[in-house]
């Protein structure tokens, strides 16, 4: 574990709403050298607390309209291999993420469709038809916001 | 509207989101100027709309994720509002969704251990208002997060 301080935490807020943001720019608004700041983005990249950084797109005017995560409970525990499950789950494009949970269901997925027509083709034709898929529940997102966290 | 060349700079800028105009300009097999000029309407037009940093909260010793399905109690007409408002107050909330199906809202909430958790669960969580009721989901694993869009 890392130990920030309150400049690591300025600069990740920084970098979370921006990752854009040259070591220069970063550096002129928190009152830090050019060279001090990449030296900090840098050790943060190097301990993996900055893991990458994602591209935000438009889904609407990707055509993609429809965003909904499932609850997916597997149907015959310890007949299916978890394995095969997650693999096949995980080449469906239009499912953008895959979390293993415990609770109500197993798993946790997002998936985006161009509407709700196209998400019931996906819906039957891919995912009910994954090996092990049992119980799924669906709910259509309306709206998601991502916020800072505890720094 | 978007053509094939746009969706095909997209697609790559989405797999690697680090990379210069001159390399993403490489890859879909155009000039830097023309994919320059390119990048510069996805932006003007919102379809692309940012880039940001990813930050890993297990290497800053966040090591519980725990997903919270809440259902409001719908007869207060303000409920999401003042829901969602106090939510953001709470610094472990990283991720706020509302939905159309049983669940009305999801809070994404971390800690650092089932200690932490229990703490935040208790005096932040639960004080928010109008909740009806609440399910909690354990995270296990992330099998797949890229969130790329099949574009």
């Amino acid at each position: 574990m890392m130990d920030l301080d309150e400049v690591d935490h300025n600069i990740l807020r920084a970098l979370m709403s921006d990752a854009r943001m040259s070591s220069k720019a970063l550096g002129e608004k928190l009152g830090l050298s050019q060279p001090a700041t990449w030296r900090r983005i840098k050790r943060l990249k190097d301990a993996g607390v900055i893991k990458g950084r994602r591209l935000l797109l438009n889904r609407e005017k990707l055509g993609l309209g429809v965003t909904v995560f499932l609850g997916i409970k597997l149907a015959t525990k310890g007949r299916v291999s978890l394995e095969d499950f997650e693999r096949a789950v995980s080449a469906i494009p239009e499912v953008l993420s895959v979390e293993h949970i415990l609770g109500l269901y197993d798993y946790r997925l997002k998936v985006v469709a161009r509407d709700i027509p196209d998400f019931e083709r996906i819906l039957r034709r891919r995912i009910m038809t994954l090996p092990g898929a049992g119980q799924v529940e669906a709910n259509v997102l309306l709206s998601e916001e991502r916020r800072r966290g505890p720094i | 509207m978007l053509d094939d060349v746009d969706r095909r700079i997209l697609r790559q800028f989405q797999a690697s989101p680090e990379a210069s105009v001159a390399e993403l300009a490489e890859r879909c097999a155009l000039t830097t100027a023309s994919c320059w000029r390119r990048l510069e309407k996805l932006e003007s037009s919102c379809v692309i709309l940012g880039q940001e940093a990813i930050v890993d909260w297990q290497v800053l010793g966040f090591a519980v994720e725990v997903s919270l399905r809440v259902t409001l109690d719908k007869t207060q007409t303000t409920a999401f509002d003042e829901f969602i408002n106090k939510a953001r107050d709470v610094p472990e909330v990283l991720e706020i969704q509302t939905f159309l199906g049983r669940i009305d809202v999801r809070l994404s909430v971390i800690a650092r251990d089932m200690a932490h958790y229990q703490d935040v669960y208790r005096t932040r969580i639960l004080s928010l208002p109008h909740i009806s009721d609440i399910e909690a989901l354990m995270h296990v694993a992330r099998i797949k997060s890229d969130e790329i869009l099949p574009i």
